[in-house]
């Protein structure tokens, strides 16, 4: 079994579904991180069967509402001395601006670049948002 | 109040507003010579960024009746849009001449964008595949005028669902009023949008997805034909294999109930035979005429001159 150390000071962002941690990885930009990083793929879960992990040896600042738009199912975990301090389950936000692009080639938002795409929740419970010129669906996890 | 709105979306008015729409119009259907001064001094802009006959002329049409004045362009090639400018620029500069605009938009939420640096009321026309809120007013003013009724009805949509605009704004729009319940004719690749169903489902309006019509013509109060669109495709092969699978003919017509009314936004290519048209039920021609005599009554009501 591979073993990775357990960090002192930093974040774990834990209950990644499978194949999604690297997406989070990018999106952090942690692929340019100067400090100790560990993304683990695949790993055995009792609640998820795999799941991805990420490990980051410092206390960085992150946006806590796009980890949620990628994957909402994630913990994330401040560990202090070695120890859990807090627990932080990222909620779906009511509205993002530029956070989700629109991928209908027809929205008007593929051609007035000046224009921020918004986009509205519309149901919690399936993660769904809807832009808010043209309708296009975005699930969470699945787009 | 409908004085200074915009009307984007078919469902940013509320069903009592748009009572108050159709009851105006119904005034003008009865007496159109009365309100032949309504709009004097008012200019209309319509800035059509695609091409569009019936829609253009019902427009121009109607401000025309109402004694006001129209300037525009029917294709962007003859506009500063060749140059390349924004959306958000033109409107700025086209709201300092003119009361009220009408925009057709190959983009989906082009008209959205025009609201947000307009000062004058914009009315949607038609934004690439996804509404056409002035098609759903003369739609249910139609129905209204033939059933007495919004509500209560089995409105079967027939053909291109995925990309038909008229099909999406009347769903939405109708599925507002009690008791209503689509049934939803098309081939698997022409299904309406996700958006939409995801809607009603939500709503809990009563829905079915099927893929013959002659299996459920027989259940409708209202048969909604479209047609398929070629502009609306990406490829060739994809419009040719599906633009005739849905043709509504003599004999089809004869599995639907003697009250059943077909409603069509046109032009139509092909999806309703001609020998059709002589069939009382047939509505699609005396829908355009409603079609003109609403968007009088919205030009009135959103320039606050009724």
């Amino acid at each position: 079994m591979l073993t990775i150390t357990s960090i002192r000071n930093g974040i774990v962002i834990d209950h990644i579904h499978a194949g999604l941690g690297i997406r989070i990885f990018y999106e952090l930009g942690l692929d340019k991180a100067e400090y100790t990083v560990a993304l683990i793929m695949n790993a055995a879960s009792t609640r998820m069967g795999r799941k991805d992990m990420i490990k980051i040896e410092n206390n960085v600042d992150f946006d806590v509402t796009m980890l949620a738009l990628i994957d909402p199912s994630v913990t994330i975990n401040v560990i202090e001395n070695e120890h859990i301090t807090r627990k932080v389950k990222p909620e779906l936000p009511e509205r993002v601006e530029d956070v989700i692009k629109c991928k209908n080639p027809r929205c008007v938002t593929s051609i007035e670049k000046y224009v921020p795409h918004i986009f509205t929740l519309v149901n919690r419970e399936l993660g769904q948002y809807r832009c808010q010129y043209c309708d296009e669906v975005y699930t969470v996890g699945k787009d | 109040m409908l004085k200074g709105r915009h009307l984007l979306d078919p469902t940013d008015f509320s069903p009592g507003e748009l009572e108050e729409i159709f009851d105006f119009a119904d005034q003008i259907i009865q007496s159109p010579a009365q309100f032949n001064h309504l709009c004097d001094s008012n200019l209309l802009a319509t800035l059509f960024y695609e091409p569009s006959t019936r829609t253009r002329f019902s427009f121009e049409a109607a401000m025309l009746r109402l004694g006001g004045n129209v300037v525009g362009f029917s294709e962007p090639g003859s506009s500063s849009v060749a140059k390349g400018e924004s959306i958000a620029d033109t409107i700025r500069t086209v709201a300092c001449y003119a009361d009220i605009i009408v925009m057709r938009h190959p983009k989906e939420g082009a008209p959205r964008i025009a609201s947000q640096y307009s000062l004058v009321p914009i009315i949607n026309a038609g934004d690439g595949g996804h509404l056409h809120p002035t098609q759903t007013l003369t739609d249910l003013l139609t129905i209204r005028s033939v059933r007495k009724t919004l509500s209560g009805l089995t409105i079967g949509c027939c053909g291109d669902l995925k990309f038909g605009r008229t099909v999406h704004s009347l769903i939405k729009a109708a599925s507002r009023y009690a008791g209503n319940r689509f049934v939803l004719v098309s081939p698997k690749e022409l299904r309406v949008p996700d958006y939409v169903t995801a809607d009603l489902t939500a709503r809990g309006v009563v829905y079915q997805e099927v893929e013959r019509l002659d299996e459920v013509i027989g259940g409708l109060d209202i048969l909604y034909m479209t047609r398929v669109q070629k502009e609306r495709f990406f490829n060739e092969d994809d419009y040719v294999r599906l633009k005739d699978v849905y043709i509504l003919d003599a004999a089809k017509m004869r599995l639907a109930r003697e009250d059943m009314i077909v409603m069509h936004p046109l032009p139509r290519v092909g999806e309703i035979a001609y020998e059709v048209d002589d069939d009382p039920r047939a509505y699609y021609f005396k829908q355009a005429k409603i079609g003109m005599y609403v968007r009088m009554a919205l030009i009135a009501k959103l320039l606050g001159v009724s």
